[in-house]
């Protein structure tokens, strides 16, 4: 193991659990217009994530650091060449921030900062997947590293497909946290949805193992030549397994919650396996513009530093999160929207 | 207009419009921690209102910041990618550091502020306050490292064209990191106590809340004092730093265009562009006074900025007009609080109208002297995007066309200019609503409603 290559699993570790803790709150941004009727319905989906949200969005900004500090060639190819997707992500970001601090102090715009948290959910939750689909797929890149293809070219079938499954991924898991932290006619409700996003995820996900497997063979052998990705595959499978298991039970809401983190542990793990140890493969371009784990890695000492700061202050965020959902667990009540 | 030139507009509209949210944040977080303590000893309803207010002031600003921070992380792997390949070895730690170290404590303590009053005890409140606001000096303290390293690089070596991390704590501790965190964290101190001070005057004028008022605005105004004086001192710290490690920066502040034995100490001035490159100054300066207050001694020689060829100075007239505008407020803001002060002590503060206003509008101007002084750091580091390794136009983007940033310039200014409308109101909103009447409020109201300027406590 070098130390290169233990940054690419912390590197997938810090966006996975970015993915299951935001993934929740992007997933109830984008059911919030869908599912909430009336103020007070309103006012419980925002407290359900008001607590949380915030820090869950630091997870993406420690893994973008963090990429940007173990891989910097990584950061600079994605972000520059997907260019406009990310500005639309960050623009998504923005608003979403902003509508959620705003929205309760600001009767007369409600209608603005609703709309802002839809859409500042939406875009991000589509757009990251289909950034993925592309560093699956593999991008032309030149000798420098940089991305040499088009806007129209990010947006092929295969990455818009993982983009869609990506979307209804997040839709189901915050669903799930919202059948989790509602009563009464709210809480029915999120649950049917619960129940209906996740049954077009699987049919979705189902479609993006296909195409993977028919349109990117590399991902595909990887994942299948080795028993780390049969590992991940097995943990998919089973998280699919106990999420259909708890959907039939009516107090499921909490262990289909879990089952939809294993899932998404699961792909995370089967995209990291199918792409190592390329970062960003090359498509249509020589295969030595790849940006492989060792050619984008940083120095020695860059690495070594960082792997200490995460060794010790990792578990003290950890800590200190599972205080923030200690003391804001359970039911959330219409009163709690009033702050 | 090319790439370049639209990559440094975007990037400098952006970085100055999270620095009218930051100040506020950091400072208006002290007056939280203070406040709340004073409830957590206190446990009276009027100053949990007090505090409540400054936290409802706090958040709104909070939230914008946040919001704001991350186009600022975006933007170096967005449009500065050379750049990004160039120092991700070195300037990439901080920055997760920050994520790491900083970021969690704010975000997950503010939520606790956020929704917690009635879920947590007092305590845990108050220490929640004071992580919030730890958190803010923190992610101050690592992106201003990262800053710095730009400015005076350390601890690293070039190798296949990058720089490359070769000690940490010498990356870290890098010449310029001490007067900068010292001078930016107190320059949004200051911010904040006119932020208290403006809201209290404000008060005073409309005779509203005069109990919060009183007792605010003094304290808002003496440890604003304090700073005020710290302030030339620290910033003359940060000159000597900028005298040896950036000599051409430094001429460009005061327009030395020649190496000279005992250069002048310029007040005010405007410069005039010679047919050679070098600017002449007109305005009211003290001779020998920049060697003086160098190098402790009026002949001493002071680098000129033609000892270097055109393509490496920075813009003069901007540098020079950015700095002096920085120090000429300073002075101002220091008067003015030692006025404020002096009239307290008279007890004549609250009938003092001219003054009150004044404060209100220290409020901006304290903003505006913040964005200045960092106009005169980065626009002085020009044409350099770190110091003497690498230059900004080699930093850019090099596949991004104009096209694309003007869309999103186009769509910064438009969402940017829709939130700080909406920021602006629900700020101002919060302000006119006031901090919640208690009883107890009322009933001290009353008792001393005709009473003299600065009676109240
Ligand atoms: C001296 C202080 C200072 C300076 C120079 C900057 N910031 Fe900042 N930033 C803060 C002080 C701060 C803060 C006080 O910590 C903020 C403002 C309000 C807030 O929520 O946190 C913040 C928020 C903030 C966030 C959001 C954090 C979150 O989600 O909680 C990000 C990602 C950044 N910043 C990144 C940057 C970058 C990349 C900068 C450089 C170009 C930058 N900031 C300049
Ligand atoms: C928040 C306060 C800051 C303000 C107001 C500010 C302002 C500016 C301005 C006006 C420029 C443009 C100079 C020019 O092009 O002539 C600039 C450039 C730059 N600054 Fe800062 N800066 C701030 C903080 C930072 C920090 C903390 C960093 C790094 C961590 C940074 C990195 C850069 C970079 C990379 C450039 C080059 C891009 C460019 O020239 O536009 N700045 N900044
Ligand atoms: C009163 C006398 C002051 C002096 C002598 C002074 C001096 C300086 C100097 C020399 C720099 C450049 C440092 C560098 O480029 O490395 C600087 C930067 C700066 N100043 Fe001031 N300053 C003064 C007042 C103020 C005030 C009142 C504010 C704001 C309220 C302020 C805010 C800043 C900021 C934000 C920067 C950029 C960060 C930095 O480089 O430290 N300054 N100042």
């Amino acid at each position: 193991m070098t130390l290169a290559n233990i940054w690419f699993f912390l590197v997938a570790v810090l966006l996975t659990v970015y993915v299951i803790l935001d993934g929740f709150d992007l997933g109830a941004g984008v059911l919030y217009p869908f599912i909430a009727k009336g103020e007070d319905e309103k006012g419980v989906i925002r407290a359900a994530i008001g607590p949380f949200w915030d820090g869950n969005e630091v997870w993406l900004l420690t893994g973008a650091g963090a990429i940007f500090a173990a891989f910097p060639m990584v950061y600079a190819m994605t972000f520059s060449g997907f260019y406009l997707a990310i500005m639309l992500v960050l623009f998504g970001l923005i608003i979403r921030a902003v509508s959620l601090a705003f929205r309760h102090r600001d009767g007369s715009w409600s209608a603005v900062w609703d709309g802002a948290f839809f859409l500042g959910s939406l875009v991000p939750a589509l757009l990251v997947g289909v950034a993925l689909g592309n560093v699956i797929r593999g991008v032309p890149m030149d000798a420098q590293g940089n991305y040499i293809g088009t806007f129209w070219q990010l947006l092929n079938p295969y990455s818009l497909l993982v983009g869609v499954t990506g979307l209804c991924l997040l839709v189901q898991h915050g669903a799930a946290w919202l059948s989790i932290k509602s009563e009464g006619e709210l809480h029915d409700r999120a649950w049917r949805y619960r129940k209906v996003s996740f049954w077009i995820c699987a049919v979705l996900a189902v479609a993006t193992s296909l195409a993977t497997i028919l349109t990117v063979s590399r991902a595909s052998d990887n994942v299948f030549g080795r028993p780390v990705g049969w590992l991940f595959v097995v943990v998919f499978l089973a998280g699919v397994l106990y999420t259909i298991w708890q959907l039939f039970k009516a107090d499921g809401a909490l262990r289909s919650f879990v089952g939809s983190a294993i899932i998404i542990i699961g792909l995370a793990g089967i995209a990291a396996v199918g792409n190592f140890p390329d970062m960003v493969p090359a498509r249509g371009t020589p295969a030595a513009t790849s940006l492989t784990v060792t050619r984008a890695a940083s120095g020695h000492l860059t690495l070594l530093v960082m792997l200490i700061l995460a060794i010790v202050f990792v578990p003290v965020v950890l800590i200190y999160t599972a205080l923030i959902y200690k003391t804001f667990w359970g039911k959330t009540k219409a009163g709690d929207a009033d702050y | 207009m090319d790439a370049l030139t639209l990559a440094r507009i975007q990037f400098a509209f952006t970085v100055g419009y999270h620095f009218i949210f930051v100040p506020i944040s950091i400072g208006v977080g002290m007056m939280v921690v203070l406040s709340e303590r004073r409830y957590y000893k206190s446990g009276i309803p009027a100053d949990r209102a007090a505090s409540n207010f400054w936290i409802k002031l706090f958040t709104a600003t909070f939230a914008i910041g946040v919001a704001t921070g991350i186009t600022m992380e975006f933007a170096f792997g967005t449009n500065w990618a050379n750049y990004s390949r160039f120092v991700g070895n070195i300037f990439g730690a901080p920055l997760a550091a920050e994520g790491l170290i900083a970021f969690f404590l704010e975000s997950t303590f503010l939520g606790i502020l956020l929704f917690g009053r009635k879920k947590v005890s007092k305590g845990f409140y108050y220490v929640s306050a004071w992580l919030v606001w730890i958190g803010s000096l923190l992610s101050a303290l690592w992106i201003l490292i990262a800053n710095s390293w730009m400015q005076t690089p350390a601890g690293y070596k070039i190798e296949n064209g990058k720089a490359i991390l070769t000690s940490f704590w010498g990356a870290a501790l890098n010449p310029s990191i001490g007067p900068r965190y010292f001078h930016t964290v107190a320059a949004a101190l200051l911010t904040g106590c006119f932020v208290v001070a403006g809201v209290c005057a404000y008060y005073m004028l409309k005779k509203k809340h005069l109990q919060f008022a009183r007792q605010a605005i003094i304290w808002a105004a003496s440890v604003g004092l304090i700073l005020a004086i710290a302030m030339p001192f620290l910033g003359h710290w940060g000159a000597l730093v900028v005298a040896e490690h950036q000599p051409v920066k430094m001429a460009a502040f005061e327009n030395v265009t020649d190496t000279e034995d005992g250069a002048t100490l310029w007040l005010v001035g405007w410069l005039t562009k010679e047919s050679d490159g070098t600017y002449d100054t007109h305005g009211i300066g003290i001779p020998n006074g920049l060697s003086l207050i160098l190098h402790l001694n009026p002949d001493a020689r002071v680098t000129g900025y033609t000892d270097v060829p055109l393509a490496d100075r920075p813009p003069i007239q901007a540098t020079f007009q950015s700095y002096h505008a920085m120090i000429a407020l300073g002075i101002f803001f220091g008067l003015v609080l030692l006025v404020t002060v002096l009239l307290h002590i008279l007890k004549r503060l609250e009938n003092a109208r001219w003054l009150l206003w004044v404060l209100i509008a220290c409020i901006p101007l304290s903003l505006l002297a913040i964005n200045l002084g960092w106009m005169a750091a980065e626009v002085g580091r020009q044409p350099w995007v770190v110091q003497g390794l690498m230059r900004t136009s080699d930093g850019v983007s090099p596949l991004v066309s104009s096209g694309q940033i003007w869309t999103t310039l186009g769509l910064f200014g438009l969402i940017y200019l829709v939130l700080f409308v909406a920021w602006l109101r629900i700020f101002v909103g919060i302000i006119k609503k006031g901090p919640e009447d208690t009883a107890e409020m009322l009933e001290a109201e009353k008792g001393i409603a005709p009473a003299p300027a600065g009676a109240g406590r």
